[in-house]
């Protein structure tokens, strides 16, 4: 069982975010990158899988130079290799254009499973596994809160706001996952030490067969136009107990449909 | 804020992110509650065992890290910053392998060193004894030559994860009663020896998640291949240990002074009084800047020893110095951060106090700050590093 993860660095949430004002981009400079969160998730899962299952466990990211700290830590959890798409071509490329590019670079690897976080922490579209497997013409399993697999299928648990859908697929076939489907482990010394020494593949645009003229903030399907910081938080209200603080509380929540 | 460290590796930055995880993933949010119970979490240093941090500075061909002291210690004094009864038990663990990793045979390292530091195993150091503590060389505990092996007898007293442990290192007399450091030797003692036992751990001021207990021998008997080193050399490995040992504690002091910096800064830029932030008063910020300074140099003072023993050049008296400096500034600098936090600074609902608790101990363990002194004023007088 051979296992993709796809894996997104993106600027650490826990510092100040900022977009590039020349051209709209995520300013990657400012600020730490990390792995996007759901992508640890995704990384775990996929770690457990091949402890049951066997098979290697390979690393995807599309990104620039310090993307590589991302990949290394991806594989001092326990990955066993690691493809690095890097190419100036590719800044600026919209989600539909990363999944073309990532569907390009998949045509690298061999695996029957891919695994990604259902939506990153910087972009947010949500929408790079569904395009994926379209450009890939595989099943898309997504919002995965438990994964099965057996040698032909998979099978998951799909969260919902009620509980769970139960969906299977055969493979291969792309899985998104949510963060209640495990609890990442922590690197450990030893593979940080074993990491150094496997192998990422450095993959331009052409080495991945990726036509050039469908990638990158010029052809990009969409553009950021314009962004603003979001408003400051306006004042709360202050409910000043004088014997009827609770229902001032329950009528506020009432005009706000809460109750 | 993260201290921002100097590593010598790309690696050794990695291992400090991935203690850096640790201690704000899992050590901060549990000390104090654990602290209060007096709860041991063994369960943090199993953890500790599978991420391959319970045998750092020790040779990668027996599970070790391979890691300088220099980096080793960063990794305590991390620790020490979120829970000092992680971090000190970690230095003690690591204190606990030396004689093997040091003074054993080729062969006793290849049997005993990979569960011991590549492992999940926890060890103790078995010296001191009730009427044995800064007297170290007075201690009386037997080990008595039989058939093929050693007969133990005898009680060691404040022994760190006494009871706990799965292997003692202690230190034995195997010669004449009135022997002195000439008739002590050092044996590998693993817990589950029929009469090892330990008593109830001691009720502590401070540091309360690390047992601390009278670890008791009564006619064990250990095979003579687990003894470490030659007969009558124990005392020598023993103060050998102490030598890196009292590095690791300079660390854990470092952390623990760090973690009172920390929320000291951090409550004098929320506190306000007489309409501003306290920090904004000069008799505050002066007490923080002393505070800073403090921290800062015991850091370099530690780091500065480890480099020497880092490079293969003597470190006694700069460990002690370390030892004896850092401590002392764990205490002004716990204290001073209650004071910086006033009434909440002596409720228990703020780290402050326990910080203090902690630091005093600091000053007593792996030799007393007056016996640091001694340790000094004897490398002055006979003139070497
Ligand atoms: C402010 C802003 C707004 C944007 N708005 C849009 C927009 O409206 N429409 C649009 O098309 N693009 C938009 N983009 C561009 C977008 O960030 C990138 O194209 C990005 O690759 C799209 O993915 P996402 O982060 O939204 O991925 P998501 O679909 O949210 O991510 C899901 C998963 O896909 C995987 N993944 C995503 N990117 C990579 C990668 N580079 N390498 C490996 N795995 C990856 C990860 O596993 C991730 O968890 C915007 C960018 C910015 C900065
Ligand atoms: C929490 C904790 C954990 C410990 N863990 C361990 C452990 O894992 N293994 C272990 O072997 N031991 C351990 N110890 C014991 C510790 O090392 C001793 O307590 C310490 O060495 C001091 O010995 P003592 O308590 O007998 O004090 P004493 O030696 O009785 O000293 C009492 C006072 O006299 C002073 N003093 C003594 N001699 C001199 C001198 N020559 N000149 C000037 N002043 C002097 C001391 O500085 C001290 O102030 C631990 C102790 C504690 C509290």
């Amino acid at each position: 069982m051979n296992i993709v993860v796809l894996v997104k660095q993106v600027p650490d949430t826990a510092t100040e975010r900022k977009l590039d004002p020349a051209d709209s981009t995520v300013d990657r400079a400012a600020s730490d990158g990390v792995i996007n969160e759901l992508d640890e998730y995704a990384i775990e899962e996929a770690l457990l899988l091949k402890e049951k299952h066997g098979g290697e466990v390979t690393i995807l990211s599309a990104g620039p130079d310090q993307a590589t700290d991302s990949i290394r830590k991806a594989l001092s959890m326990g990955a066993d290799k690691a493809v690095h798409l890097n190419d100036a071509a590719l800044h600026g490329s919209d989600a539909l254009q990363t999944a073309y590019a990532l569907a390009q670079a998949l045509g690298t690897v061999e695996y029957d499973l891919v695994i990604l976080g259902s939506e990153s922490t910087d972009a947010r579209t949500g929408v790079v596994g569904a395009a994926l497997a379209e450009y890939l013409g595989l099943p898309q399993l997504t919002l995965a809160n438990k994964v099965d697999i057996d040698g032909t299928s998979v099978r998951i648990q799909r969260q919902t706001d009620e509980g769970y859908d139960v969906v299977e697929a055969t493979l291969p076939a792309v899985v998104s996952v949510v963060e209640k489907i495990n609890e990442p482990r922590y690197p450990s010394f030893k593979l940080i030490m074993a990491a150094k020494k496997k192998p990422v593949a450095k993959l331009g645009a052409a080495d991945a067969g990726i036509d050039t003229a469908r990638v990158g903030l010029a052809n990009a399907t969409t553009e950021v136009v314009d962004f603003a910081a979001a408003p400051p938080r306006a004042a709360g209200t202050v409910v000043k107990d004088e014997g009827n603080g609770g229902v001032q509380i329950a009528d506020y929540l009432a005009a706000k449909k809460f109750l | 804020m993260a201290v921002d460290r100097i590593l010598p590796t790309a690696e050794a930055a990695d291992l400090m992110e991935l203690v850096r995880g640790l201690v704000d993933g899992e050590l901060v949010a549990r000390a104090a509650g654990d602290e209060e119970k007096g709860r041991f979490p063994r369960e943090v240093f199993a953890l500790l065992g599978r991420s391959g941090l319970l045998g750092l500075p020790y040779p990668g061909e027996y599970g070790g890290g391979d890691q300088p002291y220099e980096v080793y210690l960063q990794v305590v004094e991390e620790l020490s910053r979120g829970w000092l009864a992680v971090g000190l038990g970690l230095s003690v663990h690591t204190l606990s392998c030396f004689p093997v990793a040091d003074f054993g045979t080729p062969g006793q390292r290849a049997e005993l060193l990979p569960s011991m530091i590549g492992g999940e195993l926890l060890g103790a150091y078995c010296l001191s004894e009730a009427h044995a503590g800064s007297d170290a060389a007075a201690l009386a505990t037997r080990a008595d030559a039989v058939d093929g092996g050693y007969r133990l007898n005898g009680a060691k007293s404040w022994i760190t994860h006494g009871g706990a442990a799965d292997f003692y290192t202690l230190f034995a007399r195997t010669g004449a009663p009135d022997s002195g450091a000439r008739g002590i030797s050092c044996l590998h003692v693993p817990a589950g020896t029929g009469g090892v036992g330990a008593d109830a751990p001691e009720r502590k001021m401070g540091l309360r998640s690390s047992p601390t207990a009278v670890v008791r021998f009564e006619d064990a008997v250990v095979p003579a291949a687990n003894r470490v080193g030659d007969e009558g050399r124990g005392f020598g490995i023993a103060l050998a240990a102490l030598d890196s040992g009292r590095l690791g504690i300079a660390a854990c002091a470092v952390g623990v002074a760090q973690a009172a910096l920390d929320l000291a800064v951090g409550h004098s830029r929320g506190r306000r009084q007489f309409g501003r932030p306290i920090g904004d008063f000069q008799g505050v910020s002066f007490l923080l800047a002393d505070m800073a300074t403090q921290v800062a140099a015991a850091r370099e003072l530690y780091l500065a020893a480890a480099r020497r023993r880092d490079a293969g050049r003597p470190f006694g008296r700069r460990a002690a110095m370390a030892k004896l400096f850092a401590t002392d500034a764990a205490m002004r600098v716990t204290t001073d951060a209650v004071q910086v936090l006033g009434g909440c600074g002596y409720t228990s609902d703020f780290p402050a106090e326990r910080l203090m608790r902690e630091a005093k101990v600091l000053q007593i363990v792996e030799g007393t700050n007056q016996i640091q002194r001694l340790v000094i004023g004897r490398h002055l007088a006979r003139g070497d590093e």
